[in-house]
């Protein structure tokens, strides 16, 4: 009798192993999916952060990486060819661009989620000339954490983010204003 | 001249023969045809479209996927393969729009999770199976003895009380 109680005292004792790396593995499991929860919720990067570094391929083949634009302002703008509320900014973007092209500002636009065929027919509507390019894989779209299209980052010439543009803009007023505040900076 | 027109007749029959093969556009090489809608669902079945979160890209109503699904076709009617297609919107848009993930980084729990719950599950099951078991065989093996049972002691107690 006294050796049975001890044995049992000995089993209660010992580590139950596979209690603890079943916990273990729940806990983690809960924390990968805490972690995922949490960015998912994040919005876009904000005003006074720095800006993802991303390459741009333009649909003429030309790689634009950001990295290289420091010191210059960069006016970045998703948008797609199925997206109605792109088009109302569409014209005045381009506008701009050829205001402020010769006073080290580059526009970049990121075509998000769409077809080669459909977004090149836009930009020839719209008559865009300045350097666009696909999201490949998403991932610029991703790094900056966008909620949908139009969305426009300016960034200043040391890299930081100094106007967050969601939806679009309504005139070529309110995106000369936003680029000369990012020009005085 | 019958003879002549004996041996050159077939001839003519091979060439108009040939000339309408070649006309024809069945005959035509290169691409065969539309693909139907039925052969750009196969493969819009098994995409999402990031856009619209949730529904497959064979009945996404949004322009964007009504766009994807003519991709499809347009690669079809180039003589692509199903995983030429799939890899090429990958390439273009992201793993995401599988609708089977990839078996790479944190996509494996996908794969890894369930039968582990299932196996998890199976066991604790068996576990719990075998201690209902038991617990009645115990019972019948050692049954409280009455004597040692205080409620049974005082009944009696008190039976014996009343008779006396």
């Amino acid at each position: 009798m006294n050796e049975e109680s001890t044995s049992a005292a000995e089993t209660e004792r010992r580590p139950r192993w596979g209690a603890i790396l079943a916990w273990a593995f729940v806990i983690g499991l809960l924390a990968v999916l805490g972690v995922g929860l949490v960015r998912s919720q994040q919005g876009p990067i904000g005003v006074g952060t720095q800006v993802p570094d991303f390459t741009l391929t333009t649909f003429d083949g030309r790689e634009i990486a950001v990295r290289d634009l420091r010191g210059q302002v960069v006016v970045i703008n998703f948008w797609a060819s199925w997206c109605r509320p792109c088009e109302q900014e569409a014209a005045e973007l381009e506008q701009a661009y050829r205001m402020y092209k010769d006073q080290g500002v580059v526009f970049l636009g990121v075509n998000y989620v769409d077809t080669e065929t459909e977004a090149r027919a836009y930009m020839q509507r719209f008559g865009i000339t300045y350097p666009n390019g696909p999201d490949l894989g998403t991932r610029i779209s991703q790094a900056f954490r966008i909620r949908g299209v139009p969305e426009t980052y300016v960034v200043g010439p040391d890299g930081e983010l100094v106007a967050v543009r969601i939806g679009p803009y309504e005139s070529l007023a309110e995106i000369s204003a936003t680029v000369e505040d990012a020009l005085e900076q | 001249m019958r003879r002549t027109l004996f041996w050159t007749a077939p001839l003519f029959v091979l060439v108009a023969v040939a000339a309408l093969w070649a006309w024809s556009p069945a005959g035509a090489q290169g691409p065969v045809g539309t693909p139907s809608d039925d052969d750009v669902n196969v493969i819009a079945k098994q995409l999402y479209c990031p856009v619209c979160e949730n529904v497959p890209l064979d009945v996404c109503p949004t322009q964007a996927c009504a766009q994807w699904r003519e991709t499809i076709r347009e690669k079809l009617a180039e003589g692509w393969t199903e995983d030429q297609i799939k890899q090429y919107f990958v390439d273009q848009y992201g793993a995401r729009v599988l609708a089977t993930p990839p078996p790479t980084g944190l996509n494996w729990l996908v794969y890894v999770l369930p039968p582990l719950a299932i196996l998890a599950g199976a066991y604790i099951l068996l576990r719990a199976y075998r201690g209902w078991r038991r617990s009645p065989t115990q019972a019948a093996a050692a049954p409280p003895s009455p004597a040692e049972d205080p409620y049974v002691a005082r009944l009696e107690e008190e039976l014996r009380r009343r008779e006396s």
